[in-house]
């Protein structure tokens, strides 16, 4: 049911607001003359109505969530009451300096440390999500190439693996994509990019691992080609779960790059965001930085944190936001990173490794095909289910589906788009090995299923609040708001 | 070992049917150059008790004094159900909901956000939000861009005196599109925009026109008039609007004849916290009939198999993980915890509520703006009407009367000379419905003796 429908005319929630004088003060042609049309229910509905939608949900907190390329982690609750501690919630955005200075202090030490993991040479914490932070990081190769009138320069190169924002995301920024392919074991082509480079070449967007869940073994002539040609090289920062502690994209010879904290960092995803995307950046390109950064200077003896804005760095790419990004998950991700300390981030890489490795062992044993069964699995995998697919007539989106029925979260389905039905399978370092052992069973049992049932298979899920839905239905006739008559 | 489960055995067990020796074999393909992932600037761990400690100290190192300032943040009561609700770990901790039947939860919620939001508006359709009010302002612009087929240009016309912050994050964003904004002056006896330029804008190419109402300044701008400007010059409306306001202020979908096309802004005030700047969510509406230009996440209802309501993402068409490339924005977030907030805030006040509240402010503002003008030596910078903001002109700079006001304690609101050089001595206070009369007397006896 609606909230809308569970309505009646004039309830509310009295302990909320005061009743007011009316407003007779701004002439009338101003005003509302109609109610709006909120919903119209009292507290306890609301609880009730809000807590039984939060029933119907899948969640880190509830269930195994192996979503390939998403890092589905455990969120510290200490992280988030640190974060929600009232003189952090209350500081309004544009509050003066000397009023922040805890809240500042918090933030410097976070760049201090995405510095450390990523090898960077300074860090702005400023863009809002992963995209954002791309969009940042192309931008500032922009501002680069352009600052060198180096205006030729027209073309973005993005593996054919890549997420979708990096082409996306290269378009904002002005320019055209080409599509490097990669080898049949998952590395990019190199022959295929030297061929694509040139002075047409902007730079290369990357991720490594990649996508396909292998750490790509040439990157370092990889870096040396685009280099070469002229073109800088991005670092897409959303497998960073692999290597966090282990090896830093700095090293790889990555010019920029943006770390997801809603991943690595373990910040709640909220069902969809807030993220948080911070960018880092190698000499080069430390001059187009985007504001604010955070800074340090000794004042009386004293450590004193201040903003640095578009006045202390003429040549930045400018504001990505209204105030300085995403605060209160940097502050979950600064939480974090003080509980795990360095041990602890060498050891999210390790384990999360150790992890999908057992895992893709596991299902293999099973029965099921791995894509790179010659390569070492980073912190993520690609089971492909052609086989069972054309033997049985049951697909990877049917497989996801019954997982749901046995309480796991699907992972990453058809994704990415060069392996054919594919599910990217990432367990992250804080799942236990019975967790681990028991979705591997589910798996075992699915296929099973499909050998005997198939057709149960192929309209699950049975025990969802709905089963699979119409989508064709939802995009043709589209219904994206109540109206209630 | 910090949030990993593995004991010894366990470890061992799983590199025994790996069929290695040790975790570090497990790197062996990366090349050994490589490995190399000592960290120095990183301190060793600490309890969660021991960060929690030092969290406290921090936080309570930051001076929260009582505040006036709101300059696109604004401090509101937030009722206690909702961050206790959205902070439940079935909200929290969910992922964006791919997997329809298992994020029910989410998926409803958001088409329930997305029905108030149409509602508040009077607009056809919301999205599921984007990050915060400026870049939802930078993506109506592009969004106008791509929906104005009768514009063969790629300029704007945007208000000077939306939110400078907006402008600035516009900029950044979209002029790597060859996309030219061009500013409206505002007039410096009303503050409101200068209709006599865009007189001498009658007939050119733009796309759209941005319109911030109420205005940075806090004041309303004449939205009939605007709107059904730029619908004669065959442009896209654009409003920016505080969705508090529209508690008491007619929505975007009945400005002029026809009403705006693009309606954005900061859901902020709908229950979430000022919190040094966000998270927050950025809402867009739209009319329907450029729903396919709309960046973001949408939610639809639909049916399942067996012909029962369901919700789901739809119209993905448009989003980068489909169409790479060629997608209306790079954008994959929606703020799903804020739009929760956000959700639970609205379903609570309800009509009554928010108008309530809209009107507290106003009146709060209002009261505050004549006490201060009894005192003798400060003037309205601009003329009524305004909501819950107001300038006013003060015999000296606003910076240095805002550090005598907060010497007692008090956040007196925001340098405009900061904004604009012209306005040196210009303060903009914003009062809310959390301020008590005794609060607003506190605030002007605050200003008196700054002024001294």
């Amino acid at each position: 049911m609606l909230i809308f429908e569970l309505g009646n005319r004039d309830r509310s929630a009295r302990a909320q607001y005061e009743a007011d004088e009316p407003v007779t003060d701004i002439p009338e042609v101003y005003l509302r003359s109609e109610p709006a049309g909120l919903p119209e229910v009292s507290e306890l509905q609301t609880v009730r109505h809000f807590t039984s939608l939060s029933r119907r949900n899948f969640s880190i907190d509830g269930q195994f969530y192996p979503l390939g390329s998403c890092t589905m982690k455990y969120n510290p609750r200490g992280a988030h009451r640190a974060a929600s501690l009232p003189g952090f919630l209350n500081r309004h955005p544009l509050a003066p300096e000397n009023h922040s200075q805890g809240f500042m202090a918090c933030l410097y030490e976070l760049q201090e440390y995405l510095k450390d993991v990523s090898g960077m040479s300074a860090v702005s914490l400023t863009p809002m999500a992963g995209a954002q932070g791309e969009f940042a990081g192309v931008a500032m190769i922009r501002a680069y190439h352009d600052k060198n009138r180096d205006d030729e320069r027209s073309e973005i190169l993005i593996p054919n693996a890549a997420h979708g924002t990096n082409p996306a995301t290269a378009v904002m920024c002005g320019y055209r994509v080409r599509e490097v392919p990669v080898t049949r074991d998952g590395d990019v082509d190199i022959a295929e990019l030297k061929d694509a480079v040139g002075p047409q070449t902007a730079g290369l967007m990357m991720t490594n691992p990649s996508t396909c869940g292998v750490f790509d073994r040439r990157v370092q002539e990889i870096a040396t080609i685009v280099h070469q040609a002229g073109g800088l090289l991005y670092y897409d920062g959303a497998n960073m779960n692999a290597i966090l502690g282990k090896v830093k994209p700095g090293d790889m010879g990555f010019d920029v790059l943006h770390l997801n904290l809603h991943k690595t960092f373990a910040t709640p995803h909220g069902g969809g965001g807030p993220g948080s995307g911070p960018i880092g950046v190698g000499e080069k390109l430390q001059p187009f930085i985007p504001t604010p950064v955070v800074g340090l200077r000794r004042v009386n003896d004293k450590d004193f944190y201040y903003w640095l804005d578009e006045g202390d760095i003429p040549d930045s790419i400018g504001c990505l936001s209204a105030f300085m990004g995403n605060a209160g998950i940097l502050l979950r991700a600064y939480a974090y990173a003080r509980m795990l300390g360095r041990e602890g981030m060498h050891r999210v890489g390790e384990y999360a490794t150790l992890n999908a490795n057992y895992l893709a062992v596991q299902l293999r044993k099973a029965g099921f095909q791995l894509a790179y069964p010659d390569r070492r699995a980073a912190h993520e995998f690609v089971v492909t289910l052609s086989r069972e697919s054309r033997e049985l007539g049951v697909n990877a989106m049917d497989f996801a589906k019954r997982l749901l029925d046995y309480g796991y979260h699907a992972p990453t389905t058809y994704f990415p788009l060069l392996i054919p039905e594919c599910l990217l399978i990432e367990p992250t370092e804080t799942e236990s090995r019975e967790e681990i052992d028991g979705f591997v069973q589910a798996m075992a049992s699915i296929l099973r299923e499909a050998k005997e049932d198939p057709d149960m298979v192929r309209s699950a899920p049975h025990t969802m609040p709905v089963k699979r839905l119409d989508d064709v239905k939802a995009a043709r006739e589209l219904d994206l708001s109540f109206t209630s008559d | 070992m910090p949030f990993i489960p593995h004991t010894q055995e366990d470890t061992k067990t799983m590199l025994d049917d790996i069929g290695e020796l040790s975790i570090e074999a497990l790197f062996d393909e990366i090349p050994e150059d490589l490995r190399n992932g000592q960290l120095h600037a990183t301190p060793e761990g600490m309890s969660e008790m021991a960060m929690l400690r030092l969290m406290n100290e921090r936080a309570r190192q930051d001076v929260v004094q009582m505040s006036f300032l709101g300059a696109g943040a604004y401090e509101h009561h937030i009722p206690g159900a909702v961050w206790e609700l959205a902070s439940r770990g079935e909200f929290m901790t969910a992922y964006t909901p791919y997997q329809a039947e298992a994020s029910q939860g989410t998926l409803q919620l958001i088409y329930e956000f997305q029905t108030m939001m149409t509602r508040l508006t009077a607009m056809d359709v919301s999205n599921a939000s984007v990050y915060e009010g400026a870049t939802a302002l930078a993506e109506a612009m592009l969004m106008a861009v791509r929906a104005n087929k009768k514009s063969r240009s790629k300029r704007l016309l945007c208000a000077g005196n939306v939110h400078p912050r907006y402008l600035q994050t516009c900029r950044t964003i979209i002029t790597n599109q060859q996309i030219d904004i061009q500013e409206i002056p505002w007039r410096q006896d009303r503050g409101l925009l200068d209709h006599g330029y865009l007189d001498g804008m009658q007939g050119e190419d733009f796309a759209g026109l941005v319109i911030a109402s109420p205005n940075f300044f806090g004041g309303l701008e004449d939205v009939d008039y605007l709107t059904d400007w730029a619908h004669e010059q065959g442009m896209l409306v654009i409003g920016v609007v505080n969705p508090t306001a529209l508690g008491i202020l007619r929505p975007p979908g009945e400005w002029g004849d026809a009403g705006a096309d693009i309606v954005v802004g900061d859901g902020q005030p709908l229950g979430i916290p000022v919190a040094s700047g966000g998270p927050y969510l950025g809402y867009m509406c739209c009319r329907a009939a450029i729903v396919r230009q709309m960046p973001g996440r949408i939610v639809g209802r639909t049916v399942d198999l067996d012909g029962k309501e369901g919700f789901t993402l739809t119209l993905q068409a448009r989003e980068q993980h489909i169409r790479r490339a060629r997608a209306t924005s790079n954008i994959c977030t929606n703020q799903g915890l804020l739009v929760t907030a956000a959700s639970i805030y609205m379903s609570l006040l309800g009509d009554q509520g928010l108008y309530s509240v809209a009107a507290r402010c106003h009146h709060n503002t209002a009261l505050l703006a004549k006490k201060v003008l009894a005192l003798g030596n400060v003037s309205l910078r601009f003329p009524e009407p305004f909501f819950h903001e107001v300038v006013f002109e003060l015999p000296k700079p606003a910076a240095d009367v805002l550090a005598g006001m907060s010497r007692q304690q008090i956040l007196g609101g925001y340098d405009l000379g900061l904004f604009d050089n012209r306005l040196e001595n210009c303060l903009l206070v914003n009062v809310t419905e959390t301020k008590t009369g005794g609060d607003i007397e506190q605030f002007v006896q605050s200003l008196a003796h700054a002024l001294e």
